[in-house]
């Protein structure tokens, strides 16, 4: 990784991509990804996808692209406006860590995030820990989730004689799609610089789908098509960024704006296809992080954010309950890391974390929480040779404030949550390596579970998770003794995992004849499963005046056995599947490269699967799979030779997706776009 | 890699998307008397479009699941979304889709499908003398500030299904019952927590006149029994107030007593109301599980536990019907809202006869009489 640095450093007229010596394993310049072998001190690796492949992908957001990743299952709404969370191995879209530019994105009153929010316009990775990342400098809590996805921002690097870098983008597409992008980095002086970019979405979100039912015989007992409707969404984000360098260490501050209008499509039921339910969101951040290395062994990082929130919900349809709820959330967050490297070999860490939380409502009877969280982790990593570990623990203090007519505190019992991560490389020289990990969680109760208006429980205790893995991966780098000299680069790497979630928190029925629920702590669900990945690139140099051909391509495997252990008394859910979880899934993707041309192709395949635990034909689910690919130029604009001002680029994209137009739900009774195209073109300057 | 990729591609693709066929089970319990059986109406969660139809047929004591696709497979999107009431009157069934926004009309004897009445947010059904009584939610705004919505009942004809009047009456009306020639309609508000609405709302079916009966907040059940009375249950608001069940006495229409009982649901046969209960506490945070049975002429309380097996273990007792002539008492358990339910089969000895498998929250029963009754 010192190595690729000042590989940077000579190429470049620098502004470092910021925590790149701990953080990253890619970093892109211009076209190129690099990925190094992960620093010495990452015990486990993540899966990553960046740069160009992530920007190839047939996908608008992130919960888009998190398809590609094994271990991960979408709740996906469909449409651009459609809710999309994610699941990492089956424990529940509230263990899965979301941070946008290595602070947490929170949401206190529900626990999850609509990762459909976040689009790929400005990112630049997106990589996935099952367990936590095991850097020596982290706050504490990039210890907190069962499962943490990171996603990055672009960074500003500005090629030599260049002290700017301008993009204007234009995606457009089916279903009333477009998304114009603007880019603006600025180079302040040798150590600070600046990037602002935004975009805006709309979409009619206005398909066609087809329902389709036969008869026992084959025949076709009906059909039906129609547009989804309400499905529209009108999204606009905003982010400015200040990047800075010290001799000793480094900063960044940003400001995040996001504001969206969307419909809220509804189930596909009979004699009702539209709904007229809105949602408006305003989601604001400032976060910043600095990082300094105090001695030659200590070295100490700042983060600090505040977010606020809004979401108003609109059921206007007076033929059901009228509802106008508008919510508000704050937060400030305060963290300091530290890492002190005790010898060579042995590091220690020390982090503590503060997050203070607000909800307040129009709803009535709304209680108005506020929450304190104190986060203390301690962690040491060792690293020696072909072993490297790291163990740590984490403490979690959490205290409520809640006022009605009056009032109250709520503690949570103060709760300590260990995890520890082995990788043994037994031949030095060879890239194999195996991994284990343990890990124990305990994820808070939201505001909604404890506190939600008649539903909300304020007993509950928090929710476990606790996840044992295995893990074999090989790497190797070789060049074919043949005429050209193909180079072939390999990687493949399975998991063997078992989880438990135990206190699961469940809405079940409170009774009374009328749809009233109540979170419980009852659930408890045993995960095996089996997550495969494997990829090979191939460099074929053609011919020595012509441009080298790359072929990349990758796939995962998952195999998921989720049991639902919640109730002895119901044979026909106890053992059964739990919901959505298929057993089998996997995605392709492979990408054809020459000079700026590039072809792209991906499939998904997500299998059959049940939409409750009770695993009977009445609750069965199809498998689907969908084809997608996207052909791509890029033209470079030379005007005047070695002149860089005057140079700039064009790239452009052709996307057609789903190209077998299979009709398909992911959740009952959501049915999801069938062929769609995009067409994207956009200005580097 | 690529072998499991084809494989997976030719050997696990998608089958074309076929019926849910009936399921029968043997139960073996067969009565021959004048009920030949009865249908199950179950909810299915809002938003799965799965309610659905069971019969249990007492001639030859089988149960058959989900009878209505296979009936009708040219219904697009079959029952529809969460089944509120079944009824049979003359030679008809009816079902209210609530969230379907339909009442289904099907033949009686064989569930074949007649004609629908459309109504939105239609909740519960009555009868007299050829015309339907149905509520429904969704009458107009009539407070701006809140958009609260009047309900209301709309009345059609039985022979053409088309509506032929409404007529206002409180918010969320849920149970109705004719008594003579008065409609007694249980107004709830539960859309408007917490202030809920009160009162029963009485419309003379000849003249439409109405008036309203204060009683106590959303009500839900309302039956009538042979003495002339009205019994009604409030689900309590959750919090300070418990679920209760008052009686009205018609002749006069004031409330003239109450039981000190939680209600879910209930059943009139002869002098017995029967009630099963789940109501929720705050103070335990846990659920409290009664079945009683009222004396609607004492308005005693005759046992506050007719089920002795301990056999019998249900999660959410959600509907109750009893017998007409064998006094059998039928209760469902609706489990966790999600997964199938259950029906029980309980003796008048409290002992359980049988259990079989339902559809999503079993919660409406309705018996099929070898004659048509009016």
């Amino acid at each position: 990784m010192k190595r690729l640095i000042s590989i940077l450093f000579l190429a470049l007229s620098v502004c470092i991509p910021l925590f790149a010596a701990n953080e990253a394993d890619s970093v892109v310049l211009g076209e190129v990804t690099i990925v190094a072998r992960p620093a010495t001190h990452e015990v486990i690796t993540p899966q990553t996808l960046s740069g160009n492949d992530l920007q190839r992908l047939s996908a608008h957001s992130v919960a888009d692209a998190m398809r590609y990743f094994s271990g991960v299952q979408i709740k996906d709404y469909g449409g651009v406006g459609g809710i999309k969370t994610v699941d990492i191995r089956s424990m529940g879209s509230h263990h899965v860590g979301v941070f946008y530019d290595g602070i947490e994105v929170g949401n206190a009153q529900n626990g999850t995030v609509d990762l459909g929010k976040f689009s790929l316009e400005n990112i630049e990775s997106i990589s996935l820990y099952n367990g936590h990342k095991t850097e020596a400098l982290q706050p504490a809590k990039d210890f907190g989730s069962s499962g943490t996805l990171y996603i990055r921002t672009r960074r500003p690097v500005f090629q030599q004689g260049k002290n700017y870098n301008v993009t204007v983008g234009m995606k457009a597409g089916s279903f009333g799609f477009a998304n114009p992008s603007v880019l603006y980095e600025q180079k302040l002086s040798e150590t600070v610089c600046l990037s602002m970019n935004a975009e805006y979405t709309f979409a009619t979100g206005r398909y066609p789908f087809t329902i389709k039912k036969n008869l026992p015989d084959g025949s076709v007992a009906w059909d039906t098509t129609g547009y989804r409707q309400n499905g529209d969404v009108n999204a606009f984000r905003a982010e400015v960024g200040l990047f800075g360098y010290l001799p000793q260490g480094k900063w960044h501050i940003k400001g995040y704006y996001y504001q969206s209008n969307k419909g809220i499509p509804r189930a596909i039921i009979r004699n009702v296809w539209t709904s007229s339910q809105r949602q408006w969101d305003r989601n604001a951040f400032v976060q910043g992080a600095f990082q300094y290395r105090v001695g030659r062994r200590w070295e100490m990082q700042i983060s600090a954010k505040y977010a606020n929130d809004k979401m108003r919900y609109l059921n206007p349809d007076t033929t059901l309950m009228y509802i106008d709820n508008t919510f508000l959330q704050q937060e400030v967050y305060i963290s300091w890391a530290n890492q002190v490297e005790l010898f060579d070999w042995w590091n220690l860490t020390l982090s503590g974390d503060y997050i203070y939380n607000t909800l307040s409502s129009n709803m009535a009877n709304f209680v108005y929480p506020i929450r304190h969280t104190a986060l203390v982790a301690a962690a040491t990593s060792f690293h020696y040779k072909w072993i490297q570990a790291q163990a740590s623990v984490l403490g979690n203090f959490v205290q409520d404030r809640i006022s009605n007519h009056q009032s109250t505190t709520n503690n949570q019992k103060p709760c300590f949550t260990p995890a520890v991560f082995l990788s043994y490389q037994p031949l030095l020289k060879e890239q194999w390596f195996i991994r284990a990990f343990y890990k124990q969680i305990f994820r808070m109760p939201t505001f909604n579970d404890l506190y939600y208006t008649d539903v909300g429980n304020i007993a509950l205790k928090p929710e476990e998770t606790k996840q044992y893995d295995v893990s074999l991966e090989y790497s190797k780098q070789f060049t074919l003794h043949d005429a050209q000299g193909t180079k072939i680069g390999l990687h493949a790497k399975v998991d063997g995992y078992f989880n438990q979630v135990k206190n699961k928190i469940v809405a079940i029925p409170k009774g009374n004849s009328q749809y009233r629920w109540m979170m419980m702590n009852i659930g408890y669900v045993e995960i095996r499963g089996v997550d495969v990945n494997a990829g090979l690139d191939f460099t074929f140099p053609l011919s020595t005046t012509s441009f080298p051909l790359h072929l990349k391509v990758s796939g995962n495997y998952t195999y998921q056995k989720a049991q639902d252990f919640t109730d002895p008394n119901n044979p026909i859910t106890y053992g059964g599947q739990i919901a959505y979880i298929p057993w089998h899934s996997c995605s392709a993707l492979a990408n054809l490269k020459w000079n700026g041309l590039s072809f792209n192709y991906s499939f998904i395949y997500v299998g059959e699967r049940y939409h409750n635990s009770a695993n009977i034909l009445a609750n069965y689910e199809q498998p689907w799979y969908t084809h997608d690919v996207a052909l791509g130029y890029l033209f470079k604009i030379r005007p005047a030779k070695n002149k860089v001002n005057t140079s700039f680029d064009i790239d452009t994209s052709l996307e057609i997706n789903n190209i077998f137009n299979q009709q398909y739900d992911i959740i009952l009774n959501y049915p999801m776009p069938g062929i769609n195209g995009k067409l994207i073109v956009k200005f580097i300057i | 890699m690529v072998n499991l990729l084809l494989s997976l591609l030719f050997n696990a693709c998608r089958k074309p998307d076929i019926f849910i066929q009936p399921e029968k089970e043997s139960i073996g319990d067969t009565t021959h008397t004048e009920v030949i059986g009865f249908y199950l109406l179950n909810e299915g969660n809002m938003g799965s479009n799965k309610a659905s139809l069971d019969y249990y047929d007492l001639s030859i004591g089988t149960y058959t699941r989900n009878i209505y696709q296979a009936v009708n497979p040219e219904v697009k999107q079959s029952l529809g979304d969460v089944g509120n009431d079944i009824k049979i009157y003359g030679s008809r069934l009816y079902a209210v889709i609530n969230c379907s926004n339909l009442v289904e009309v099907m033949d009686a004897a064989t569930t074949k499908h007649i004609g629908t009445i459309q109504v939105p947010n239609c909740r519960y059904l009555a009868f007299k003398d050829g015309y339907g009584y149905l509520t429904s939610y969704a009458g107009p705004v009539v407070v701006d500030a809140t958009k609260a919505q009047i309900g209301y009942v709309a009345k059609f004809d039985t022979t053409t299904l088309q509506i032929v009047d409404t007529c206002h009456v409180g918010f969320q009306p849920d149970e109705l019952e004719v008594v003579g020639n008065q409609l007694y309609v249980a107004n709830s508000g539960g859309y408007m927590v917490p202030n809920y609405e009160h009162t029963i709302s009485v419309i003379d079916l000849d003249n439409k006149s109405r008036k309203t009966i204060d009683v106590v907040n959303n009500l839900h059940r309302l039956r009538a029994d042979r003495y002339g009375q009205i019994w009604v249950s409030s689900r309590g608001d959750y919090y300070g107030q418990p679920s209760r069940l008052y009686c009205i006495d018609t002749k006069t229409d004031k409330v003239i007593d109450s039981v000190m009982i939680a209600v879910s649901d209930m059943w009139i046969d002869g002098d017995s109301l029967y009630i099963c209960a789940t109501e929720f506490s705050y103070i335990t945070y846990d659920t409290e599980v009664t079945y009683a049975i009222v004396n609607v002429k004492t308005h005693e309380i005759v046992t506050r536990n007719f089920i002795q097996d301990p056999i019998v273990k249900i999660d959410v007792p959600y509907g109750i019907a009893v017998h007409p002539i064998t006094k059998d008492i039928y209760v469902t358990d609706a489990k966790n809202y999600v997964s199938p339910g259950v029906l029980w089969c309980i003796g008048q000895d409290g002992m359980a006869k049988w259990s079989v498998r339902t559809g999503d929250i079993p919660a409406h029963i309705c018996f099929r009489f070898k004659t048509e009754k009016i």
